[in-house]
């Protein structure tokens, strides 16, 4: 595998695991419901109690974690002006495909031109 | 206010890191050490990670009653931010490309925040509570 090419498969990886990273936590916070209203209920210590003990949520920090490894690998050998904006540019895109699915998010043309708009601007920001 | 927060959190912690990060100097893995207990040694990276912590709590928090796809446009406004303290804080060029990127930021974000936060999902289709298990 060329070095150009290695570089874009580790983007790719890096997307994936930050993607399954933000929308595991995303839907375990949803299966959880409102924190504001959780920390009346139960305190801060059922709240945090309930995000710390749901599986979706330690299986996304899993996820976030990988991929900040993985994005420390990836500027090791290849470009970090390259690397950092390309992956997050790549994962707003991803991010909305999967919570249009996954998540069931109305992901309508107000928040695909926003996700594209962002994806350009965080790309220039290069 | 909690959207607030997770910009200037994310933003100012992540210039602090940086900024102590670079008074500490370059890691290597002898100098293993140093880097773990920085935030300790060094009051930017102490300071830089407490706001990092507080920027995960309050987008967990944003999480618990908005959508992912509303949510992460918020956050991109923290790139804005960092462009603006690494204009006049630190010092650095930002160039004219950097400036229609932070533009087109700034709209996106805008485009998201005009609409509803939440998808509105029928009382028989919403997500089981995993916390009523753990209340």
């Amino acid at each position: 595998m060329s070095g150009e090419a290695l570089t874009w498969a580790m983007i790719g990886i890096i997307v994936g695991f930050s993607t399954g990273g933000d929308v595991l936590t995303a839907r375990a916070m949803k299966e959880i419901g409102d924190l504001d209203d959780l920390r009346h209920t139960s305190g801060l210590l059922g709240a945090s109690r309930a995000v710390l003990l749901n599986p979706k949520f330690i299986l996304g920090v899993l996820c976030l974690a990988s991929a900040f490894y993985s994005l420390l690998t990836a500027v090791s050998f290849a470009d970090v002006s390259l690397v950092a904006p390309a992956a997050a540019a790549l994962t707003f895109l991803s991010n909305a495909i999967v919570a249009k699915f996954y998540l069931k998010e109305n992901v309508n043309a107000r928040r695909w031109t926003s996700a594209v708009l962002i994806c350009g601007g965080v790309y220039l920001l290069r | 206010m909690v959207l607030l927060s997770i910009v200037f959190t994310a933003s100012f912690g992540d210039v602090l890191l940086s900024h102590g990060m670079k008074q500490i100097g370059e890691i290597t893995l002898d100098r293993l050490p140093t880097l773990l207990l920085a935030p300790v040694t060094n009051p930017y990276v102490g300071i830089g990670v407490l706001l990092l912590m507080c920027f995960f709590g309050a987008y967990l928090t944003a999480l618990s009653w908005a959508d992912l796809t509303f949510v992460l446009p918020s956050t991109a406004l923290g790139y804005v931010v960092v462009a603006f303290l690494g204009k006049f804080y630190l010092h650095e060029d930002v160039s004219f490309k950097r400036w229609i990127g932070i533009a087109l930021i700034v709209l996106g974000t805008g485009f998201v925040a005009g609409g509803p936060s939440l998808t509105e999902v029928p009382e028989t289709q919403r997500l089981p509570r995993a916390a009523s298990d753990v209340r």
